[in-house]
């Protein structure tokens, strides 16, 4: 693998692949102004989503951890808050001035749409002239933090596709990135084997915590297989069977080399390097939205029967070895291994693909995902609002 | 040879359908990918791609090994190269 790769170095030291001026609503009321904004600043992107108002508790910790964490996100440059009120949305601009990055918010309450468009665009459009002359730099590819999360899982997926992350993974942990793994629920049947790879009795009794919290919320709430949600009813289309089918394929994207050196709670950074557990939703734009907002800025998605999703500002790199998959749909996929099924490939090499399209995409190549103008972004909802 | 379905380890059950049109009737050809092992069987049912054929007869209650781990139970019995799924298979968890 390369040692070295061009990104953006930000103010804080860390290290973007993409140089994203973003359009923040605090809240859903904020969402059309801040796409008025978007649409007057060529280059920005807003990034609309439906929640923000009478959260409370360890629901409203988390999203404001969630947009903190995305204005944070190395590859974001700068960024505008639009909320209802200033209160809460001064608290999301605190928290991203902290990297150091231009920010500023704008309150809508006093102002009204058109006054806090107009004077949102014209910040936004000094921030895309500054922005635009950032050059990109040489960086070490060990500074990259690289999440991943499988979709649409078919048997494909356990065979050759995730096991393809997992070979990446073992040589990224080896080259001392960051590495990110989710998706609590769809490790049940594999608990065991991520518990053996915990480095040390703290992190096993964390992501026990964890796990065991997932499964209360499945007992207290599931119907007859969970609704036929685990598995999906495109996992069973694929031929996944069970969860425990489902489960043991997706735990091949750790790899066989790294231990679990931390379990982390929903959007909250890693503190180092090697790979890190994160509890999450098995969702895909939940858990990728969450990687995002921790700081992550390249992303590996395997496929079976064709999971779609992008991110607004984590590019999502798409890997797929199912034939039928591959022809049915190819303008969504970044790396084929379907050579893998035949044989033709092992996983080494499959391993190396993924990591030669990583470093393509850090350099600037638009995934898939992005090119297709895919930019999911879901937060996650522990329990309703008041 | 051409390969036409994959199974994880030689403790396995099942092997997994990578090509499309498996047809019961047909002698199939497959890799036990982590002894590097070829081996061979003949399809009773069809198989979809990506889909699952029994490697051996299961009974009612037997535990469906893949990945050298329990995958479920069975809830109907199995013949060996058998399509084996939903209609058979079921979680042990939820």
């Amino acid at each position: 693998m390369e040692s070295k790769f061009m990104g953006y170095r930000r103010e804080n030291g860390r290290v973007g692949v993409r140089n994203h001026v973003i359009i923040l609503p605090l809240d859903d009321l904020s969402n059309s102004a801040c796409e008025a904004v978007a649409n007057n600043v060529k280059g920005t992107m807003a990034i609309p989503h439906p929640y923000g108002r009478l959260q409370f508790g360890e629901d409203l910790e988390l999203h404001f951890r969630t947009l903190i964490g995305t204005g944070c996100n190395p590859n974001v440059a700068a960024v505008i808050v639009i909320g209802i009120e200033p209160i809460w949305t001064d608290r999301i601009v605190k928290g991203i001035a902290k990297t150091g990055k231009p920010v500023a918010g704008f309150a809508i309450e006093k102002n009204g749409d058109f006054n806090t468009i107009c004077a949102a665009s014209k910040q936004a459009k000094e921030y895309m002239h500054q922005v635009s002359e950032y050059q990109r730099v040489e960086c070490d590819v060990s500074e990259l933090w690289v999440s991943t999360k499988c979709g649409e899982s078919d048997t494909t997926s356990g065979i050759a596709t995730n096991p393809t992350v997992g070979n990446a993974y073992d040589k990224l942990y080896e080259n001392g990135n960051t590495i990110l793994f989710g998706e609590t629920t769809e490790l049940t049947g594999g608990e065991h084997l991520v518990l053996e790879r915990c480095a040390n009795d703290q992190v096993r009794k964390d992501f026990q915590f964890f796990f065991d919290r997932y499964a209360k919320l499945v007992d207290d709430n599931k119907t007859n297989d969970l609704s036929d949600s685990q598995p999906t009813k495109g996992n069973i289309e694929g031929g996944l069977t069970t969860i425990e089918e489902k489960a043991l394929g997706n735990i091949q994207k750790i790899g066989t080399k790294a231990p679990v050196v931390g379990a982390l709670e929903k959007a909250v950074e890693p503190t180092g390097p090697g790979l890190w557990f994160q509890d999450s939703s098995s969702a895909a734009a939940e858990q990728v939205t969450l990687c995002a907002a921790s700081g992550f800025v390249v992303h590996f998605f395997p496929t079976g029967q064709g999971n779609i999703i992008g991110n607004p500002i984590l590019p999502v790199i798409k890997l797929c070895s199912n034939p039928r998959t591959l022809r049915t749909m190819s303008e969504h996929f970044d790396v084929d291994v379907s050579g893998l099924l035949r044989r033709d490939l092992n996983m080494d090499q499959a391993g190396d693909m993924l990591l030669e399209m990583m470093l393509r995409t850090a350099n600037g190549r638009m995934t898939a995902a992005e090119v297709l103008g895919h930019r999911e972004f879901v937060l996650t909802k522990i329990y309703e609002s008041a | 040879m051409a390969i036409d379905f994959l199974v994880h380890e030689a403790a396995d059950g099942v092997g997994v359908a990578v090509v499309e049109g498996l047809s019961a009737g047909q002698e199939i050809t497959g890799w036990v990918m982590k002894e590097d092992e070829t081996i061979t069987i003949k399809l009773i049912s069809d198989i979809p791609i990506g889909h699952k054929v029994a490697l051996q007869d299961y009974a009612e209650g037997d535990t469906v090994i893949k990945y050298n781990t329990d995958i479920g139970k069975v809830v109907a019995s199995i013949k060996k190269g058998e399509h084996l799924h939903v209609h058979n298979v079921k979680t042990k968890r939820w």
